[in-house]
């Protein structure tokens, strides 16, 4: 059996044991690719040479020691492409440095293998505003993967990575996680951090894990996180053992329903099988409570403007210049910037940046920008008052199952509608993990759906330990 | 509360993308209808609620005052998509 299908924590007992070598593990990740990537286009490139290399090289004595990792292409790994799947920066860019996640990684012992597809710019929740490829649902190749870390989340169930960075701004690890049936975690803000993560809303973005097991993804959290100077918004807080949870029982673990999280609207076979994971839990000893979230009805209109004006600026700085497309047909600067960026960027960064600067535009700003950091306070304080009476807070990560390719393009308000249930989670900075919980059948095939657990503010420790309890029990 | 209703060419110049005609008319149409959703904001009373920017607040980070190795000018214009010499090329901007 090929190794891609192992988890990290499967393949550090065989390395130690020295049935296998990281090269062997690397080895079978490319083979896979090759096999299986032309149908999923999750990878828009990798450098097996590369990291045949590295693995060679790689100290086995550390926890991570030769285990290749797939990465967002949103984060810059040094020598490689980092192209947001965008056009702007797909013909000419390589990265010159390695991104504060990725030298944690690194320092870990793992290698980074391959640039995993990403809606452009980490705009959209289907990947399919990528702009250099299709990605397809591993469990029904009609269906999106999800977005916008679809290429991680379809490799890593698709069995073509063993495990992979993602971004996460309102769900994007998420809800791909959901989509494919893997298990993807956001922390904390603040926990990551984000320099060399091409920012999109970096009052929102998180990295993150995306894994095939829980346990997984505490092992790979283990080494993302860290103060780093170079973000002034990283944490300097202390960082834990996140395994230390991990198969210890959730007795008297007080679970929190939000009664807004539960709605009409919802997919019946999501509701299905959040029903029978909340049972589950409730058999395994938690204490189940029905909480209330009352201004969650706000999230998604607070979080449509606070991210497209924090992209507008934050992509102020594709100007053709330093990195990136220039136009070959402009005759002076301003034509220059038009053409540069109008080439370049695809209708979804587009919107994006012409709603955020609209937003932040003369006369605008207090009726759009401050009025969304006024909600903001009010949701996040609805969470703070939540978890005074409960540990973790349960919900669907989605209100649907994966749809089918094209099924949501070019209606962006009704794709954004489907943030709903992680887009609160983002604008109050708390770390939330999706795992898999059952399926639904749809035109004859059961696709995954997705148990989205969320933690108190830099409680990962906890939130894991209540989502492999529920993994495990299933 | 303004009116929900984009300037589409005025917008498109700030943000310095240029957009056909058809394209202007698509993403007005688009945009004022995410703008309509957006005003479900202006139904809540938010007048004394403190504003908040980031959700894990942290103030005044400085970092030591000391010199550490930074990006050589190779590496700074290893990506530039023109150059001349040791310069970024722009187009001329003086007359």
């Amino acid at each position: 059996m090929s190794l891609a299908t192992s988890t990290i924590a499967h393949l550090r007992q065989r390395l130690k044991a020295g049935e296998i070598t990281p090269r062997d593990i690397v080895q079978d990740v490319a083979k896979a690719i090759e096999a299986r990537n032309g149908e999923l286009g999750a990878y828009l490139s990798y450098d097996t040479e590369a990291a045949l290399k590295e693995a060679d090289q790689a100290d086995q004595s550390l926890p991570l020691g030769g285990i290749p990792i797939g990465i967002k292409d949103n984060l810059n790994v040094t020598g490689q492409p980092c192209t947001c799947a965008s056009k702007f920066l797909a013909e000419n860019y390589t990265s010159p440095y390695d991104a504060g996640a990725i030298q944690k990684l690194r320092q870990g012992g793992a290698v980074p293998l391959g640039r995993l597809n990403m809606d452009e710019f980490a705009m959209g929740s289907t990947t399919e505003n990528s702009a250099l490829g299709t990605t397809r649902n591993p469990r029904d190749t009609r269906r999106v993967p999800g977005g916008s870390s679809g290429g991680s989340a379809a490799a890593v169930a698709g069995d073509i990575a063993i495990a992979a960075l993602g971004s996460d701004t309102g769900g994007s690890i998420r809800q791909p996680a959901a989509f494919c049936g893997c298990v993807g975690l956001k922390p904390t803000y603040g926990r990551v951090s984000r320099f060399g993560l091409v920012a999109f809303a970096s009052s929102l973005d998180q990295v993150g894990p995306i894994t095939k097991t829980v346990e997984d993804a505490a092992l790979l959290l283990n080494h993302l996180c860290g103060k780093d100077d170079r973000d002034s918004t990283s944490l300097n807080v202390e960082v834990p053992d996140f395994t230390s949870g991990i198969g210890k029982d959730i007795k008297g673990l007080r679970i929190g329903l939000p009664k807004e999280y539960f709605i009409d609207g919802t997919h019946a076979g999501v509701s299905a099988a959040v029903d029978a994971a909340i049972q589950k839990l409730e058999s395994l000893g938690a204490i189940i409570e029905q909480i209330s979230l009352p201004h969650t009805e706000l999230g998604v209109a607070t979080y449509y403007v606070l991210a497209p004006a924090e992209a507008s600026a934050n992509l102020a700085r594709f100007d053709g210049v330093r990195y990136g497309h220039r136009s070959s047909s402009a005759s002076d600067l301003m034509e220059h910037y038009l053409k540069s960026r109008s080439e370049g960027f695809g209708p979804e960064v587009k919107r994006r940046i012409l709603l955020g600067t609209y937003m932040l535009s003369s006369g605008y700003y207090d009726a759009y920008y401050l009025r969304a950091q006024k909600a903001r306070t009010l949701i996040r304080n609805d969470f703070t008052e939540a978890f005074s009476k409960v540990d973790v807070i349960v919900s669907p990560t989605s209100p649907a199952p994966a749809h089918k390719l094209g099924e949501l393009k070019d209606n962006p308000l009704a794709a954004y509608l489907e943030d709903v249930f992680t887009i609160p989670v983002n604008l109050a900075g708390l770390p939330g993990i999706s795992v898999p919980c059952g399926d639904v059948e749809l035109d004859g095939v059961k696709l995954p759906v997705g148990l989205q657990l969320i933690g108190k503010p830099l409680d990962e420790v906890t939130l894991l330990r209540a989502a492999h309890a529920y993994e495990h029990a299933r | 509360m303004p009116a929900a209703h984009i300037d589409i060419q005025h917008v498109a110049k700030l943000s310095r993308l240029s957009l056909t005609p058809e394209e202007a008319a698509h993403y007005e149409k688009q945009l004022n209808g995410v703008l309509a959703y957006i005003d479900t904001l202006t139904a809540h009373d938010l007048g004394d609620v403190e504003p908040t920017a980031h959700a894990m607040p942290v103030w005044d980070v400085t970092r030591a005052d000391t010199s550490r190795p930074g990006f050589s000018q190779e590496q700074c214009l290893s990506n530039a998509p023109k150059r001349v010499g040791d310069q970024f090329q722009i187009p001329k901007v003086i007359e």
